[in-house]
């Protein structure tokens, strides 16, 4: 068979349904041979959206997301999308044709070294040196992939290698891989000695991160919380890992968290925290970040464990295993509920001095929280949300209430602009029956526009409700708190046209600045068959708070 | 340790978290997939987290398809365990081992070019027989001399040549074995 074909069986083995990229000169005998395969491509119109889509699918799903790219301009287009599936932890492979081998290491046409480029921002990755290892790689790829703490998997195969015959012979069983064993189980001693220090701890907070929805254990989440009225917040990546209208949910915390949030991690005596990796706008000042507490780290990374924040009690495991045996060994304690009763009494306090809020306009002006309040209500609260990157990500991290994992995908730790588009086209790939809205920024929605074309050549029914400020707002905010006033370039203008814009592409289009009419307006977007781009005109100038200015302790919030 | 469900107490201020750093220098041995880029990965990996190698020294092992790193990281200046985790998570690293002192049997060779004019020339040669050293080239005006031993052994003999006008040096960083237990 040839090597190419080989690729395909290996996809489909792997139970792949569809890929997402652009074909070019080096990865021609993976589109011939793609041209028969059993599984769908997506031909998008950057190779970046290639990725980024591949991710959405990735988080929507929990499947492993790929994506192609040629050699070249393609892979490097692929750059940005691995290194924030890097960052966000998010299961994917990557598949790119390399130039013949004769040609790698002479600056041949299009040739980039891509595996030494990606390096720091993979997981793993592979270059094939002969035909064989393809069936071999693509299984290896799909287990690092998705298996342990998850990331990206590059495959860079030249293009006279996947013309190759090889014999295929497809491949069962674990992969062989001698340097690669995930700890999953958790050591039962430390567990119990953290349902212990739970049992004595007055003041506990449950931080949960990523890592609680990558390992689809939100319910062991919630049974952990119940079984002591436990405080619990989410990093922005982990929203929805509990349900956030709940007694005992705290809100988000970290830069633009609650106060209730980040004063509770401040006082706390004992901070569990799940999945989550104490980065840098989680925890602000790290001399200052709650001194007070002790902390358990439950991750399946050991490497994230003390790396920024010392564990008192590390645990290293799938936290889908190791919460059931915290809660059991917890509630084995029999402990005395009572003596969370002043914490409580604490947090009460906070919660109501200090809950998000926000001045509304007395005119028809739109404020960006109020479009986010009415865009909850207009979809139940229940549609897969995606966002770029600045204000509007933090205000939909605020006002839209996630309640399930798995609906709120966005880019956290790289923090790339144009995520919002292509993720939500792929989760619309992945997921076609659910409602599938991208909160778009318009300095980033911009960035990734070309992609308009592959919804409306694909028949996405994905929607986009475009945060209009006419601003890089979030730099906007920045040079307004923190360098004078000094606005330099941060302005958008008038242009484009979004609507026409949206029309040039085939979708609807609608414009939105009135407030007695964003209720009806999103509405008919919903209702509407098919990709539509409603944009929405809110004030221009409007901040996000709370926040904790860059480099400051939760102690001082602003806002 | 105290079995499932039992009440004893644990006070939350007698729980310790350590900083990871533990003031001495490490050895660490590494056994790695013995392909292409691997060396790439590890020196990548370095870099990228800040980390820096003293020594660092690559090499075959009994068996072809493993090569053996041994690299040397001050951890006075790095949280070894950090750097030991960060390590494992390269796919084609199979084995750290954080190699104990007073169990491992760890040796360099370095070549020195002294300079040798006919006035320190006996010196030099006594200070290769004292360091039970070889002299391995020799010419009109310098020595070569070949030392092999633990680390603080090559110091001291460069301590001791330098004055003399050390032309050049190359060492190849400290190779480990773990020191085999005494026949009981
Ligand atoms: C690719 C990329 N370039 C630059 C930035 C820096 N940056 C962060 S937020 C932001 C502005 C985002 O503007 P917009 O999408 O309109 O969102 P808003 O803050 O106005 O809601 C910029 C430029 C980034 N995060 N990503
Ligand atoms: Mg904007």
């Amino acid at each position: 068979m040839r090597a190419a074909d080989a690729l395909c069986e290996a996809l489909n083995a792997e139970g792949v349904k569809h890929v997402f990229g652009i074909p070019g000169g080096a990865s021609l005998p993976l589109y011939d041979a793609l041209y028969d395969a059993s599984f769908e491509h997506v031909q998008v119109r950057h190779e970046q959206a290639a990725g980024h889509a591949a991710e959405g699918y990735a988080k929507a799903s929990g499947k492993v997301g790929v994506a192609f790219a040629t050699s070249g301009p393609g892979a490097t287009n692929l750059v940005t999308a691995i290194a924030d599936a890097h960052m966000d932890s998010v299961p994917t492979v990557f598949i790119t044709g390399q130039v013949r081998t004769d040609l790698i290491g002479t600056d041949g046409f299009q040739e980039a070294d891509v595996t030494g480029i990606t390096m720091p921002i993979v997981k793993h990755s592979f270059l094939v040196t002969d035909p064989a290892q393809i069936p071999d790689y693509i299984h290896k790829a799909f287990h690092i992939a998705k298996s342990g703490r998850p990331g990206p998997v590059l495959v860079d195969i030249p293009q006279d290698l996947s013309r190759m015959e090889i014999d295929y012979e497809p491949i069962t069983g674990a992969p062989k891989l001698p340097g690669y064993q995930p700890n999953t189980e958790g050591n039962i001693k430390q567990i119990r000695i953290a349902a212990k220090a739970l049992a004595n701890s007055r003041r506990p907070v449950l931080y949960a991160g990523g890592g609680v929805i990558n390992a689809d254990a939100s319910e062991e989440l919630r049974e952990l919380a119940a079984s002591d009225r436990f405080p619990v917040t989410c990093t922005l990546m982990g929203l929805g890992a509990f349900p956030a209208p709940d007694e005992q949910w705290l809100g988000m915390l970290g830069m633009h968290g609650t106060r209730t949030a980040n004063y509770s991690m401040d006082e706390a005596d004992l901070i569990v925290a799940i999945g989550a990796r104490f980065d840098d706008r989680i925890t602000g000042k790290l001399s200052e970040f709650a001194p007070r507490a002790k902390f358990v780290h439950i991750d399946i990374d050991p490497a994230e464990i003390s790396k920024n924040v010392p564990a008192h009690i590390p645990i290293v495991g799938d936290v889908k295993k190791v919460l059931p045996k915290l809660t059991g060994e917890y509630r084995a304690l029999a402990a005395d509920s009572s003596r969370l009763d002043e914490w409580w009494r604490r947090i009460e306090g906070w919660r109501e001095q200090y809950p998000l809020h926000y001045e509304d306009t007395t005119d028809q002006e739109i404020k960006p929280q109020r479009m986010v309040e009415e865009m909850y209500r207009a979809t139940g609260g229940d549609a897969i949300i995606t966002s770029d990157v600045g204000q509007h990500q933090m205000w939909a991290a605020q006002y839209y209430h996630f309640a399930k994992p798995r609906r709120w995908l966005n880019s956290g730790g790289l923090g790339t602009m144009g995520f919002g588009l292509p993720a939500a086209i792929g989760a619309k790939v992945a997921m076609p029956d659910e409602q599938v809205v991208c909160l778009a920024g318009d300095g980033s929605l911009i960035m990734v526009c070309q992609e308009f074309a592959t919804a409306a050549a694909n028949d996405l029914d994905v929607k986009v409700f475009l945060m209009n400020n006419g601003h890089f707002g979030m730099v906007r905010q920045w040079q307004e708190l923190f360098w004078d006033e000094r606005y330099k370039s941060v302005e958008m203008g008038p242009s484009p046209d979004w609507v026409k814009l949206a029309e040039a592409f085939g979708w609807t289009g609608i414009l939105c600045d009135s407030k007695d009419e964003l209720a009806g307006a999103m509405k008919s977007a919903l209702e509407t068959e098919g990709p539509v781009l409603l944009d929405v005109r809110v004030t221009p100038n409007e901040n996000c708070y709370p926040m904790i200015p860059a480099g400051a302790a939760a102690r001082d919030m602003v806002g | 340790m105290a079995e499932s469900g039992t009440q004893d107490l644990l006070d939350l201020d007698e729980l310790r978290a350590e900083n990871g750093l533990t003031g001495r220098r490490h050895l660490l041995s590494l056994l790695v997939e013995n392909r292409p880029g691997v060396l790439a990965r590890i020196a990548g990996l370095f870099s990228r987290r800040g980390f820096n190698i003293d020594t660092l020294a690559v090499g075959p092992t009994e068996d072809p398809d493993i090569s053996r790193v041994t690299l040397t990281v001050d951890g006075a200046v790095h949280p070894i365990d950090q750097v030991t985790k960060q390590l494992h998570k390269l796919v084609n690293v199979i084995k750290i081992r954080d190699m104990e002192p007073d169990k491992t049997v760890a040796r360099e060779m370095a070549l020195f070019r002294i300079n040798a004019a006919a006035d320190n020339r006996a010196e030099i040669i006594e200070f290769t027989q004292i360091f039970r050293a070889h002299i391995v080239d020799v010419s009109r005006r310098s020595i070569t001399v070949e030392v092999t031993g633990t680390t603080e052994k090559i110091d001291s003999f460069e301590r001791m040549v330098r004055p003399h006008g050390l032309i050049e040096m190359a060492r190849t960083g400290e190779v480990a074995i773990v020191r085999a237990r005494p026949e009981s």
